[in-house]
């Protein structure tokens, strides 16, 4: 009992990375495919932040009186890591807008009749 | 100057983008590309020569010393791969000068080599870089660039088969990045040399599996190792005829590489052995390869033919690191080289074809090969290497992977190699047959050949593919060099 509860950002992390992986498989709406792909991308985040932290640990800036820090190393990257996401997020909404330009809907499977059909 | 070589490999690319971005429409955009590639090239080519003569090169980023800094870390694995991807950029590009203008809309141009320099620099980060976590930045830049080079295609396919290359790659990327921390969070260091330091000690951890679990199922999806391949037929198929030859001759061949680093550099010699993982790479090897070139067979679209046999040759590298035998690897490594040659020259024919008549479906292209003769003649002779005749480059690689496949016993290896070049001879042969040997219809009578600016990189690979047929001095021996290097290879 103890140990789900003392890791539950990990119970956390697995749950995002479930659910988020799962919408995108389901879902045909291309617009909640890329919430999918966000949760899925959070999940990750979440890990390398819990991996950085340490317990008591105070925040990584050199103050007086203070022994125990989090490692900022973690943080630091998981920042790359959202700057790439919303990069990724961002050219897959356009890349949406242009598809709904030239189809007229943003179902996939009624994508997909359009391209037999013709 | 000499001793940044390494950094300047990423920079003089990265640079180039965003002045290019800026650059007004007409030549300029093309031009400046074209000189930062071949500037990329000299220099890649100066790297390899270095690292042959004068060992690894270690390159501190900024001044920080590894592991805390980046490190970009050069031996004769990488510095190979560099040369490959900067020297197809480069015959590329003057290729692309007509066949863009053609497909794309002018206004888009300078934006176009622009994308298209950063997907080179991503590309080039990926091989030259030392650090794990630095490969997943380089690895989203070059995809990001790469969505947006394929959503340019002229047909509305292109956006929704960028769309699910997007959804797939990002996945994969995701994959890799989860796989990184884990193996962070057990090692503390993101230095690939590090990390091959440190993780005997720690290899008996379900983390570390759980890691490169995670980093192996990422890197399947970006390499489009089959049944994780689904977005690579359209990509292939419906992305602008340079970007097709440029994805195809280098993106999944850095993923290949990356593939390459991970299992025999990073992970510690012995630690294969303990996990079932080689036999599922040859297992998804053969499975590959049988399969899609059976798929390649009923295409009616020439591009996507092409396209599911790159997935078929990609099983062939998969196949050489599964044996994980230091003959496999250089086998995987060989046919990289060559299969960018082969791809290459297909692809660019394909290209030149597509620029005459705007299509490569199989029933608009018949009796095409009388009327464009040195069209129709790059495609039979890169058809030819394509299967494996000897004389051409395929013949190489496939010679060298059947003898790392008999060194180990793996007849069913040995036997799907030999099946996967039959039924090649059947999809590049119902090629031939449509080009040549069908009828042309009227209004095609008159067709002209292609531009001597198409014919002319094409033909440049096409050389290539005989030349490297013939003398294996350069690949045999840098890739022997490369797979010795790697000293986790027990085998």
């Amino acid at each position: 009992m103890d140990f789900i509860f003392s890791h539950y950002n990990y119970w956390i992390t697995i749950f995002l990375m479930m659910v988020g992986f799962y919408i995108v498989i389901s879902r045909g709406n291309l617009i909640k495919k890329i919430i999918g792909l966000n949760i899925f991308q959070v999940s990750a985040f979440l890990l390398y932040i819990s991996i950085g932290a340490v317990q008591g640990g105070a925040a990584p800036i050199i103050t007086e009186g203070v022994e125990l820090y989090s490692n900022p190393l973690p943080h630091v990257l998981i920042l790359t890591a959202i700057v790439v996401g919303v990069a990724t997020t961002a050219l897959a909404l356009a890349l949406v807008v242009r598809i709904k330009e030239s189809y007229g809907t943003i179902e996939e499977d009624e994508i997909h009749e359009h391209d037999h059909s013709l | 100057m000499q001793e940044h070589i390494s950094l300047l490999l990423v920079v003089i690319p990265l640079i180039t983008a965003l002045i290019v971005a800026v650059l007004p429409r007409g030549i300029l955009p093309w031009a400046s590309t074209l000189v930062a590639t071949f500037i990329c090239v000299v220099l890649a080519s100066m790297q390899l020569w270095e690292v042959i003569n004068g060992g690894v090169i270690s390159y501190e980023l900024g001044g920080w010393k590894p592991p805390w800094g980046i490190e970009y870390r050069i031996d004769t694995l990488n510095a190979f791969v560099a040369l490959i991807v900067s020297g197809i950029a480069a015959i590329t590009l003057p290729y692309a000068l007509l066949s863009a203008e053609k497909e794309i809309p002018p206004h888009q141009i300078p934006l176009f080599y622009s994308a298209f320099l950063l997907c080179f620099t991503g590309l080039l980060g990926i091989t030259q870089t030392g650090d794990i976590f630095n490969v997943f930045v380089f690895l989203e830049i070059s995809s990001l660039s790469s969505y947006v080079l394929i959503s340019l295609g002229s047909k509305r396919q292109a956006l929704t088969s960028s769309y699910q290359y997007l959804i797939m790659g990002t996945l994969g990327a995701t994959f890799f990045l989860i796989g990184v921390g884990f193996i962070y969070s057990q090692t503390g260091t993101l230095n690939m040399a590090d990390l091959a330091r440190i993780l005997p000690e720690v290899t008996e951890l379900k983390t570390i599996h759980t890691g490169f679990a995670f980093i192996l199922i990422g890197l399947a999806l970006k390499l489009a190792l089959f049944p994780l391949h689904l977005w690579l037929p359209n990509a292939y198929t419906y992305a602008p005829s340079v970007i097709t030859v440029f994805l195809s001759a280098t993106a999944t061949k850095v993923a290949v590489y990356v593939v390459i680093r991970i299992l025999f550099y990073v992970m510690p010699s012995g630690f294969m052995a303990t996990i079932p993982i080689g036999d599922f790479f040859v297992l998804l090897g053969i499975a590959g390869i049988i399969i899609m070139s059976v798929y390649a067979i009923y295409q009616s679209n020439v591009k996507r033919l092409l396209a599911y046999s790159s997935v078929a040759q990609i099983g062939y590298m998969v196949l050489g690191i599964g044996l994980a035998s230091t003959a496999g690897v250089t086998a995987t490594i060989i046919h990289l080289f060559n299969h960018a040659l082969m791809k290459g020259a297909l692809f660019m024919a394909v290209g030149a074809i597509i620029y005459r008549i705007g299509s490569c479906r199989m029933d608009n292209i018949h009796g095409l090969g009388r009327q464009m003769p040195w069209t129709f003649g790059a495609i039979v002779i890169g058809g030819l290497s394509l299967i494996g005749v000897p004389g051409t480059a395929g013949f190489i690689s496939k010679w060298y992977l059947v003898l790392a496949a008999i060194e180990q016993s793996a007849w069913i290896s040995v036997a799907a190699i030999l099946t996967g070049s039959l039924l090649a001879v059947i999809y590049v042969g119902r090629l031939i047959e449509a080009l040549y040997f069908k009828p042309a219809t009227e209004s095609q009578q008159n067709l002209k050949e292609a531009p001597i600016l198409l014919l002319a990189p094409t033909w440049v690979l096409v050389f290539a593919n005989i030349y490297f047929g013939l003398d294996t001095e350069l690949t045999v021996g840098v890739s022997e060099q490369a797979a010795q290097a790697l000293k986790a290879i027990v085998k």
